[in-house]
Formats: C-alpha cells, structure tokens, sequence
C-alpha cells in the first residue's frame, strides 16, 4: 500500500481516491444537535487545532514555515511522527498536483487529506446480523469500557433492541456494582456471579440470552494493560467460551481507547487484535483537552496493514447520552471549523 | 518497561560510539534521531525541543568535542539530561505536619487514582502509620464501594461516604473522625475530572482550601499522550501540588508522561505504579529510569566507578602518546591491564555493562579471563624495560629468559606477543569506535587466545 516515505507513490496517488471525498456522507438519523454536541464535546481540541488552524490558514502564501507549523500542531494532537509525515508527504503531494497557491486552498487541501485518512474508519454498527448479537468490550485500565456499556445499552435500546449486559469484569474492586449501576438507569438486567470466573458469567448471560430471545449481549471485561500476557490468554480463553455457548460469537469485539493515550494505542490495538481480532474501536473522553489525534495514527496503520478497523463510536461525556456515531467529515469540520 | 524509547535510543547511541569525530553536522543528525524517539514515546513537544536544544549546546561544547570517547561523551551528556529532565533524586513523602496528615489525590478520570490510593495506603500501613482511607467520589458509580472494597482486602479504615453528600461535607466529616481517633494519615481520594470542567475545578479547590493536605498528589497515566502537559499544567495553576505519580508503568507505555510532567509542573515524581496488585507501588528513581530508558544498564555507577578508580593522568598519557603517532608498547599494555583489575576485573565490568554488550562476552569464562590476566602482568614483569618498550627485540633467547623468569612455556610468551599485536588494533579501534568495538575485540581474544595459558 502507501508508503509516506516515498516521495514517488504520494505523487501518483490514484486519481479515484480524490472523488471519493465528494461522495455523500450518509446522514444518519441523529438528535437534532448532534453535531452541535460534538463540537462542544470537541470544543477543547477545535480550540487548540482549530484556533492555531484559523490563524495559519488566513491566506498568503504556503512556504516551508507553514508546514513545519502544521507538523508541530499535527504532533501535538497525537498524531504521531508516521502519521503525520504521511499527512504532510500527502498535502504536499496535493499542493503540487492541484497548483495550490495560498493558505487558504491548503485548508481545503488539508481537510481532504484527513478525510482521505479518516473516511475509511466511518463504518457504523450493525448488531441485526445475528440474534442474540454478542458484543464483548475490551481495553486497557480506566479506558472507559464500563461507561461506554452504560451508554451503548441505552443507544441500542431507542434503536428498538432488547440488551442484556454481562458482568465479565470479575477482577477489579466494585466493578460489578459499577455496571449494576448502568443496568439500572438502563432498566437492563445485568448477568453477573459470585465466582471469579469471567468466562462462565459471559457464558451464562449468552445462554439467558438465547432462551429469553434478547437481540444484544454486552460483555463488560476488566482492563489489561498490552504486556500482559496471561491477561491476554485469559480473554482469549473467554472469546472461546463464547464461541461454544453460540457458534460465531462474539460478533463484535469493541476496543475502548482513551483519547487522551497518546502513540501507546497504537500497542494496544496490535495487542488486543493479535488476541483478539478486534472488529470496531470507541474512543472515549474526546470532551477534555485531548485533541484525538490518535485516531489519525491508527488510520494511518490500518491503511499500511489493510486492515480497517472502524471507529464505532465515540465518547464526549460521561452521561449516559453522551456516544455518538463516528462521523469522519464532522470529526474532520469540528477540528478545522472555528 | 519503556522498551519502545530504549530500543530507538540504543540505534542513536550505536551510532554515536562509531563515531570517530563528532561534527556538528553528526550531533544534528543524531539530535534529529533523539527527537523522533522522544516524540514516538510521548514525550510533549515543547519538553523534547528543549532537550534537544540542552543536549545540542552540551554536545558542542568543549567538554564533548575534545573528549577522548566523544560518542561516550554525548550519551553522558544524554544520560544527565534525561535525569535532569526527570528530577535528579528521588523525594519521598512529606509527612512532616501534625497529624492527622492529609493526602489528597487529583488527576484525570480513569488515571488509577483510587488503586493507587489504596496501594499508598498499604505501603504507609507497612510503615506503622494509622491511615484512614475516604473517598469523595460522588459521581462515578460505586467508586466509593471500590475504594471500601479495597481497604477491606488491606485491612484498612475506610470512611464510610455517602454518595448522597456533597464532597465538601464528607470532608468536614472525615477530619472530625480522623481527629477523634487519632489517624496519622488521611489519604484522600476524589473523583477524576477534566482540566477545563471548571466547577469540578472549583470543587477540588475548596476541597484543598478545607483539607490543607501536606501532599497533594497529580496522578497521571503513563499511556497519557502530548495533552498529559496541557492537564499536569492546569491542574498545577488550580492547585498547588507537591508531586506527581505516574501509573500503568507496567504497560509499554513509552512513559513520555514521566518524562514531561516532571518537566512542566516542576514536581517530582514521587511514586510509579508498577502492576495492578495492591503492592505494585515503587519510589521513582530519575537515576535509574534514564538508565532504562538508555538500555545502558547501570552506567551511571559504571562511570562513576571509571571516574573514581581510573587514573586519568594516566589514561590521558597513553591517548597523548597514541595521537602523537607513538607506538602503543607493552609498557602500556600492562597500565591497561592493571586500570581494568583497579575497576574491579572483568566480571565486576561485565555486571554492569549494558544488555547487549553484557551478552556478547557472556560466552568468556571470566575466572578464566582473569586469571590469564595476572599471567601476562608476570610475562611482562620478567622484560626489561627496553624489552617493554621494543617488543620486536624480543627473539628467541630472550622469550626463554622471560618464560623462565615468569614460570611459563616459551608459546605462551609467544602467545602473548601475538595477543599484543592485536591490542595494537584495537588501540587504534578504541581511539575512534570505542567501548562496543573494544568490548567485541576483547571477547575475540580472550575466547579465541587466551584460554591455552
Ligand atoms: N470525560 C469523560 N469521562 C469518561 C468518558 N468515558 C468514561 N469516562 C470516565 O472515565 C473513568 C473510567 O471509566 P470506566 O468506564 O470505569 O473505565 P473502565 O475501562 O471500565 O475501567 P476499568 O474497569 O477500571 O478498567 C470514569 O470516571 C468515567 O466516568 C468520556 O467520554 N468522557
Ligand atoms: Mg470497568
């Protein structure tokens, strides 16, 4: 696929990549001010990207300084030194090919190039494939896994689903009394157990599941950090036991990734793919000063490896409305528009 | 630990030790190098610009460009920035204040404020101190029953919070009990919030304003991106902070965080959170996590050891007389020799060598090494000094002399000699590729020639 470093291939670029960010962006149904919300949510980081943007892209002419500020904007926003030189490699490329003469083009040029990033991640979740659909929720420590069940579990409700939750975090203090909390404000029954075996809980909760017909599982799990090993053939072990209460499941394994991690996500997606087979990311807590640039350096991996793995959701609270669909051209807008 | 940030340093330093002469164009390069390994680690680019810009004007200096080693040079230069950069020594706790001592703990949601407040408990308990644990965690659901859950598996008090109360009041009402009966530390736990929320903000100040803590502690998540400066440094505008503690260390967080927070805040790190169980609590040693971070094993104390024991009078002499174009003779060889048994022999070296180096001469038998060591230093006791100085005079009738003299066979003279030729070269290798090459040629000889004497 693309190599950023060679000069060559960013200059020939397929041409019918560029028409794909004329495509329409399918327009969800969404609450009236979802976009409104997002950038609230994203409020901090238009600030911060935006506001240095808006004064970068005044006009006048592109010169080498310009593009050293928006390296150093682009790094400071997590997205990482790969990411960023292929960004920058790419809006160079466009530059040239398109003759681009002020700054004011460059922002166009520069929207285009993230959109190219981002759009391929745009990929929303479908959990009428299979009944019961069973989505297990995976990450690192205080990612935000159980707070995003609270959420999901709402949103998967007003879409008209029937959800049970699982209580698979059996290792962390209060971790089932935490989701326990969620199930309540959801009016969702919440499956959890005594013993201290994560694998059993999923594993009855499936089996409820399939016998009260209920259309989603969600499986809570507690967090691991990447480097450890036995945490992560613990959790491979419980995907297994899943798979043998209902052949094929789960069906959605969601990474949960903080925004504010900077390059260490990019370990954790490898380390939890490898595991795993992770099918979809949410990224929590782009309502703080985290500039969610991440999201960048893990198109840019996914685009090397071939293997898209979508941004589902993202979090921008910690109320129970606060998830939204991942939107690459909001995403995009809320982070260049003023 | 921080393999990410080692491994992309070592490539750095590999290059510098082949250096035969450092320009300012080499240093730029390996500068360019530093600062893409620092930034892949996290570390905030205003914190790498301005070691770069350190490490650069040290590196140019005098000191570096006419050392002996200048690629040794700039990792020391390297190595004391890092510390530097990380806070020198470690500050333990200030608990010095008339009990009941506060703690409160600050940081971002999700940040292991309450695992850490359990294990900083745990560690003072240890310490024969009476610590109350308390939560003002209101909003995150059943946050208060984690923290009570673990005080339980500790054995330690835990205030019994309301979730219904304001944290203000369940401050008011923890004091009063750890007045009453007489606690030696309170240790505080509160909700994580968000820099820019500013009633949550305003909260965590009347909190501080009520609590007068000795320590209040930012807590930090190692995997926390380039925004880690931007949180550390308003949280440190709202609250006077005492010190910082860096968790999840045990991930392959390439521990940026660490790096910048120290850097921006100006607080020291005081503790590091090194695994999920309630023990998992280290002090932060700046020393040691450069070393780390260098892959250089313990240099410091390597060089310290170098700086103390080597006569540098010494050493200079035999680099003066190599610049000079002089021969490099066995008079020399034999100080070399005895510099090496000064530092405390080969295995002494080795223990304290980095990884990778360590592990090429794994394979020398160092009982052995040393031993052939103190026979040479006999060979050579048993010339005369013309002999020492002109090693090609030394024919036939005069190795059976010295053989006789030193108790040895007469090949083993000749051994010897061989051996000495070839630490000719390598005179010449260390003067430009130093320490690896050295180490590499050393580990030829000594499993190649020696093992015979
Ligand atoms: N500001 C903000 N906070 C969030 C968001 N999502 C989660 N949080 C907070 O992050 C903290 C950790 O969330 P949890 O849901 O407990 O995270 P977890 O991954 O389940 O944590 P463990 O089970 O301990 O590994 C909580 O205080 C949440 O309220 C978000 O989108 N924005
Ligand atoms: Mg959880």
């Amino acid at each position: 696929m693309f190599n950023p470093f060679a000069k060559k291939s960013a200059e020939t670029a397929p041409a019918h990549v560029e028409e794909k960010k004329t495509a329409p962006v399918p327009v969800e149904e969404q609450s009236t001010s979802w976009t409104q919300r997002l950038k609230n949510g994203l409020a901090k980081t238009r600030q911060q990207l935006g506001g240095q943007l808006s004064a970068l892209f005044g006009g006048g002419k592109i010169d080498e300084d310009i593009y050293e500020e928006l390296e150093t904007i682009l790094l400071t926003s997590d997205v990482g030194i790969n990411a960023t030189q292929h960004l920058l490699a790419q809006l160079r490329a466009r530059v040239k090919r398109q003759d681009l003469q002020d700054t004011h083009a460059l922002k166009g040029a520069l929207r285009e190039t993230l959109l190219e990033l981002l759009s391929p991640l745009q990929q929303p979740l479908n959990v009428k494939t299979h009944q019961p659909f069973v989505m297990m929720i995976v990450g690192v420590n205080g990612a935000g896994k159980t707070t995003t069940i609270g959420k999901l579990a709402k949103r998967l409700q007003a879409e008209g689903n029937s959800v049970l939750i699982a209580a698979g975090d059996t290792f962390r203090a209060a971790a089932r009394e935490q989701l326990q909390v969620w199930g309540d404000r959801n009016d969702v029954h919440v499956v959890a157990s005594e013993s201290g075996d994560p694998a059993a809980v999923i594993y009855d909760a499936v089996n409820s599941a399939m016998a009260k017909k209920i259309e989603v599982v969600i499986a809570d799990t507690a967090g691991r950090l990447p480097t450890q090993l036995h945490l992560m053939d613990e959790i491979k072990k419980v995907q297994r036991v899943i798979d043998k209460a209902l052949p094929g499941a789960p069906h959605e394994i969601l990474l949960v990734l903080d925004a504010n991690t900077g390059q260490n996500a990019v370990n954790q997606l490898k380390a939890f793919h490898d595991a795993l087979g992770v099918t979809g990311l949410v990224l929590t807590k782009l309502d703080g000063t985290a500039k969610g640039g991440v999201i960048a350096a893990i198109a840019h991996l996914s685009q090397q490896s071939a293997r898209q793995i979508p941004v589902r959701f993202i979090g921008v609270g910690e109320s129970i409305d606060d998830l939204r669909p991942f939107d690459a051209a909001a995403f995009v807008d809320a982070l260049l528009d003023d | 630990m921080l393999e990410n940030l080692t491994g992309r340093l070592q490539g750095v330093i590999k290059n510098l030790r082949g250096q035969a002469r450092l320009t300012e164009e080499n240093i730029s390069d390996a500068m360019r190098e530093v600062r893409m390994a620092l930034l892949e680690a996290d570390v905030a680019l205003p914190v790498v610009k301005d070691f770069i810009a350190r490490v650069k004007e040290r590196a140019n200096g005098r000191e570096v460009l006419q050392s002996l080693t200048p690629g040794q040079a700039v990792i020391e230069v390297v190595n004391d920035e890092l510390t530097e950069l990380m806070g020198k020594a470690n500050v333990g706790l200030n608990l010095a204040a008339v009990p009941p001592v506060v703690i409160l703990m600050a940081g971002l949601q999700g940040a292991g404020k309450t695992t850490t407040s359990g294990k900083l408990a745990k560690l003072l308990k240890e310490q024969k101190k009476k610590v109350l644990l308390a939560s003002a965690d209101v909003y995150r659901p059943a946050a208060i029953t984690q923290l009570q859950t673990l005080a339980k598996q500790l054995e330690i008090d835990c205030f019994d919070s309301n979730p219904q109360q304001k944290p203000l009041d369940i401050a008011a009402q923890v004091m009063e009990q750890a007045r009453k009966s007489y606690y030696d530390v309170v240790i505080f736990d509160t909700a994580g919030r968000l820099a820019i929320d500013e009633a949550m903000m305003a909260e965590i100040k009347d909190l501080h304003t009520f609590l007068k803590p000795t320590e209040t502690l930012f807590v930090v998540d190692a995997m926390q991106g380039q925004d880690a400066v931007n949180t550390a440094k308003a949280f440190g505008e709202t609250l006077p902070l005492t010190g910082v503690i860096v968790t999840k260390l045990d991930g392959d967080a390439r521990g940026g965080a660490a790096l910048s927070v120290r850097h921006v805040t100006g607080k020291p790190i005081k503790f590091i959170g090194v695994s999920e169980k309630v023990d998992g609590l280290e002090p932060f040693h700046p020393d040691r996590m450069a070393g780390r971070i260098l892959g250089m094993g313990d240099v410091l104390s390597l060089i310290e050891q170098a700086h103390k024991n080597v006569d540098m009078a010494e050493a200079q002499k035999v680099a003066e007389k190599l610049k000079s174009g002089a021969k490099f003779d066995l008079e020399d060889f034999k100080a070399q020799m005895l510099q090496m048994r000064k530092m405390g022999g080969m295995s002494a070296l080795m223990d304290k060598m980095p990884a990778q180096m360590a592990g090429m001469a794994q394979k020398v038998n160092m009982d052995d090494a040393e031993k052939s060591m103190r026979r040479i230093e006999g060979i050579i006791n048993s010339m005369t000094p013309l002999e020492r100085r002109k090693p090609e005079l030394i024919k036939a009738t005069r190795k059976q002399r010295i053989a006789a003299g030193s108790g040895v066979q007469v090949q083993d003279v000749n051994r010897l000699l061989k051996q000495f030729e070839e630490t000719q070269k390598m005179m010449k290798m260390f003067s430009k590729g130093g320490m690896a090459k050295m180490m590499r040629g050393l580990g030829g000889m000594m499993g190649g020639k020696l093992p015979g004497m």
